[in-house]
């Protein structure tokens, strides 16, 4: 399948050299440009840096002169033996939003209009958790409000991604870590993902995204948190700029109470780890068979 | 009966050794192990203590071991942890003003405060040392950059349970919700 693509990318790209040939752009170079290349998953080592490269000088001249020698943008493979999971403590969330806005930081999301990747929900204590009576609009001065519980949620990162089964040009797929990536390039915006994802954890850009040059954040990873064009569709991707070089995603580090938890499932000594197996843990909408990687748990 | 024998052989000799072959935290559910190797907290003390080192007012000679009203100082404490049956010297030591003791009259330092919490909250402790309880800060693939809490960071120990906090603002919904 894959190499059926490349091939009629090859003809589209011998093509468009032609017709571009009085622009003195060589067919070759175009084949790493990118608007003449593969999926993200499918470049050679060599053409990847061709095309960070690329992206980077473009990325820079998103933020303030002072602030551009800072900007990275990675490419960074899943570490060998790693698959990630997250666990968050239901009993200990009092429903804060520190997490929403701390993700809005760290993720470049746009601010107005607004793209938020966590969505916090208060529930009823008495009907349990019930998505058909949930309100993630809740305006009160202090929380946890009487009661009341919250169900922060955000993408589950199933193993069986009905987003990933649904995109019609393959944009979207599973990382060998577990996590479910975008390439902002070459999604086509048709939304198919958003319809199939029972979570509501993937968000479109319907306008030209908007954040604050002096805001951004200049830690940039191809598939997390690069700023999007107009007309794409983008999600949480588990801090993958921040994870994959070690560290905890920022939802974990900024919630008050300690109720977010990450870490390596395959790892026998890690907190998720020790979550799932000493905890009674849940996850959203089991009977559709997503099998996410995202747990909820009772800590107390 | 040879069969039986055999059986039992297996069960109480060869299974244990199976299990014991297993890395240590990789248990049968419902068996929690005790084991976790307590923090490394150098680098982080007890919350910022105003009026430390208690000695400088607080002399065993003078003190006065009643139950009471606090007056002078302290008044600002107000005691809602199991107030009914706890009080200053439960926790503070008469003798030592500038240590904590535990139910055994062992001493420690306020940075190991979390061993007297622990006494009563055992399981939260377990948790804490996991990981699991409290927030960590840092790297998830590497203890030695990880940066802990301990209980009194987060929780007043004269009033522990979380106070309500403002939330960040709501966020903008679709027209048709609105
Ligand atoms: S920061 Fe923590 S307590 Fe606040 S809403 Fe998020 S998960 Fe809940």
């Amino acid at each position: 399948m894959s190499q059926t693509a490349t091939t009629r990318r090859d003809f589209l790209c011998v093509v468009a050299g032609c017709a571009a040939a009085a622009t003195a752009a060589g067919c070759s170079d175009l084949t790493h440009t990118r608007w003449f290349r593969s999926r993200f998953i499918e470049l050679s080592p060599d053409q990847k840096e061709r095309i960070l490269a690329e992206l980077l000088e473009e990325n820079r001249k998103k933020f303030p002169p002072d602030k551009q020698d800072q900007v990275v943008l990675s490419g960074k493979d899943a570490l060998p033996g790693v698959e990630f999971g997250y666990a968050l403590d239901i009993s200990r969330c009092v429903g804060c939003r520190r997490c929403v806005y701390a993700c809005v930081d760290e993720n470049n999301q746009s601010r107005d209009p607004q793209i938020h990747w966590i969505r916090v929900l208060e529930m009823d204590k008495e009907r349990g958790i019930d998505f058909a009576h949930a309100n993630p609009y809740y305006d009160t001065d202090q929380v946890p409000r009487e009661d009341h519980f919250y169900l922060p949620v955000a993408c589950q990162q199933c193993r069986n991604a009905p987003c990933v089964k649904s995109c019609p040009v393959g944009a979207t797929w599973h990382e060998e870590d577990g996590i479910v990536v975008v390439d902002y390039d070459w999604c086509i915006g048709c939304r198919c993902c958003m319809a199939a994802c029972p979570y509501g954890a993937r968000h479109f850009n319907w306008a030209e995204p908007n954040v604050p040059a002096e805001d951004l954040n200049p830690n940039l990873h191809y598939l997390g948190n690069r700023p999007r064009p107009k007309g794409v569709v983008e999600k949480c991707t588990f801090c993958i700029q921040r994870t994959r070089n070690g560290r905890y995603p920022a939802c974990v580090e900024i919630c008050p109470v300690g109720a977010r938890k990450f870490g390596n499932l395959l790892d026998p000594n890690s907190e998720v780890r020790y979550v799932i197996e000493h905890k009674r843990v849940y996850v959203l909408k089991a009977e559709l068979n997503t099998r996410p990687r995202f747990y909820y748990f009772y800590g107390v | 009966m040879r069969h039986t024998a055999c059986l039992l052989v297996l069960v109480f000799f060869l299974l244990p050794a199976c299990r014991e072959g297993r890395h240590e935290s990789s248990h049968f559910p419902g068996e929690v192990p005790y084991s976790f190797p307590e923090p490394d907290l150098s680098h982080i003390g007890p919350p910022e203590m105003e009026m430390f080192p208690c000695s400088d007012c607080h002399d065993p000679e003078t003190a006065d071991p009643e139950r009471r009203q606090l007056e002078m100082a302290h008044e600002d404490i107000v005691l809602e942890h199991d107030e009914e049956h706890r009080w200053c010297l439960d926790c503070h030591d008469l003798e030592n003003r500038d240590m904590l003791h535990l139910a055994s009259g062992e001493l420690i330092p306020f940075e190991k405060s979390y061993r007297l919490c622990g006494q009563c909250h055992g399981d939260k402790y377990r948790d804490w040392k996991a990981g699991v309880h409290g927030r960590r800060t840092g790297h998830w693939d590497d203890p030695e950059q990880q940066q802990y809490l301990l209980c009194a960071n987060c929780h007043s120990p004269h009033s522990p349970a979380f106070k309500p906090i403002q939330p960040k603002p709501v966020p903008h919904a679709p027209e048709v919700t609105k």
